[in-house]
């Protein structure tokens, strides 16, 4: 049987995923739960003001959507050249995880934005490229869902991935070059001087807390597509 | 004839006679370039601001327009096939649709570009900066289109996804085209053609290796 061999990888990624997967999950509660704690009992920035706090919910969402990517296509070039089933679902899994965290950190910098640029949206360059990067994303997960075939869906997104990641440093460049180019206004930078300790720890925590629930959402998107996998392979045995 | 010229010139026939796509791509350009005065208004001031932005923007959705037929005709009435099995590398056979996709596409465009320029009130130092820059950059919209149209070459409704996923992969083409033509305008001293042509360089150098690989997905299944 083709199929046992299919999953034979699988099989032991799912064994070691169900032993690994409440551990991350209790890591990812604590420290979000002791993150937002502190982070809401911070004092407010001398400059900032209460604003400062959306920064523990901002930051490290941008930074996860860009970590994804990078994971996005390091899962599509293993699916690619070692043509391991396991990495497309990798893969597969991580564009919407990806999208979401991009439309967060959008959404937060947008809510940061009004009080401190005066506007909901400024085509700041970080603002921008991010922007871009949903884009990215979102066609990534349209080329996947487009094709019917599964292996060659995988494969087509896969190499879509890698033309991103090499495009990706191109496009963050370009989007900066552009807006000194087009900066009318002088702006702001997150984060301004030195971070104090006060704001440091919750924004630790939080990055952890972010990076854990990446991990544990990806995990069990990954479990899911593989038991669904199997289910479809028992129903075409049965039919 | 060797089998590089004859993919080229074939793709050029097609493009450029009945049917092909070259001169409604040519169309497309003017007609969106109409209709933006349209709807910003007729401030000649503030046209010629965005002249160079405006033209770009318009030139690359009408490179786009043509290029989802790139590599679907062919895989739908069986050539792709052929070719493939030619002593020709799929490499070389994209580079030469990429190639006949610009000559076809990108160079009419960046040759009326002037004659838009003049509709825009672009003041004269801009229309070298304006011709200059399309004639860099379309390269690399052609190329990177390709990427996009081998991806998608099995989709029937290829034309809908295909600017979805190539648009935001374009954007520094866009950004570096129109901020030239600006920067010469304004007098600053930018590197936007340098920063341009390596960007087109590197998507003409890696474009045909990804389309390669795209096809011979396609054609595997």
């Amino acid at each position: 049987m083709a199929s046992i061999f299919e999953f034979a990888n699988p099989k032991r990624f799912m064994n070691l995923s169900g032993a690994v997967l409440p551990w991350l999950a209790v890591v990812c509660v604590l420290s979000l739960g002791a993150g937002l704690y502190l982070g809401f009992t911070a004092p407010p920035d001398y400059q900032q003001g209460d604003t400062v706090k959306i920064m523990f919910i901002h930051v490290p969402a941008a930074w996860v959507a860009m970590m994804c990517y990078g994971l996005m296509a390091v899962a599509s070039l293993l699916g690619l050249v070692n043509r391991h089933p396991l990495a497309d679902v990798a893969a597969k899994t991580a564009a919407p995880l990806g999208a979401v965290f991009t439309a967060l950190a959008l959404i937060t910098g947008s809510l940061w934005g009004k009080p401190m640029w005066g506007a909901y949206w400024v085509w700041d360059a970080r603002l921008t490229s991010f922007l871009l990067l949903l884009f990215l994303y979102l066609g990534y997960i349209a080329l996947w869902n487009a094709i019917e075939d599964e292996t060659r869906a995988a494969r087509a997104a896969a190499i879509l991935a890698l033309v991103g990641v090499v495009n990706l440093p191109i496009i963050e460049f370009s989007v900066d070059w552009w807006n000194t180019l087009h900066q009318g206004e002088s702006i702001i930078r997150s984060g301004g001087p030195l971070i104090a300790g006060v704001f440091l720890w919750p924004l630790g925590l939080m990055a952890v807390g972010y990076t854990t629930l990446f991990f544990t959402l990806w995990m069990i998107r990954i479990r899911t597509e593989i038991i669904e996998r199997r289910i479809r392979a028992l129903q075409l045995g049965i039919a | 004839m060797n089998p590089f010229s004859a993919v080229l010139f074939r793709d050029m026939r097609l493009a450029t006679r009945a049917g092909g796509s070259a001169a409604l791509a040519l169309a497309f350009f003017a007609a969106v370039a109409t209709l933006v005065p349209l709807g910003v208004g007729s401030d000649l001031h503030l046209l010629s601001r965005i002249a160079g932005g405006v033209l770009w923007i318009a030139a690359v959705l009408a490179a786009l327009l043509s290029l989802d037929r790139l590599f679907q005709s062919d895989f739908e009435d069986g050539s792709l096939d052929l070719i493939a099995l030619s002593p020709l590398p799929l490499e070389s056979m994209s580079f030469a649709k990429i190639a006949a996709h610009w000559l076809t596409t990108g160079l009419p465009l960046t040759l009326l570009s002037p004659l838009l320029g003049v509709l825009f009130g672009l003041p004269p130092a801009g229309y070298a900066p304006l011709v200059l820059s399309l004639a860099i950059g379309t390269p690399a919209v052609s190329a990177i289109g390709a990427i996009g149209a081998a991806l998608t070459l099995s989709i029937r409704r290829g034309g809908l996804i295909l600017p979805f996923i190539v648009l935001p992969l374009l954007a520094p083409a866009v950004i570096f085209g129109s901020g030239a033509v600006l920067g010469v305008l304004d007098g600053l001293s930018n590197g936007a053609f340098w920063l341009l042509g390596a960007f087109s360089l590197v998507a003409v150098l890696l474009a045909p290796f990804a389309c390669a690989a795209a096809v011979r997905l396609n054609l595997a299944g």
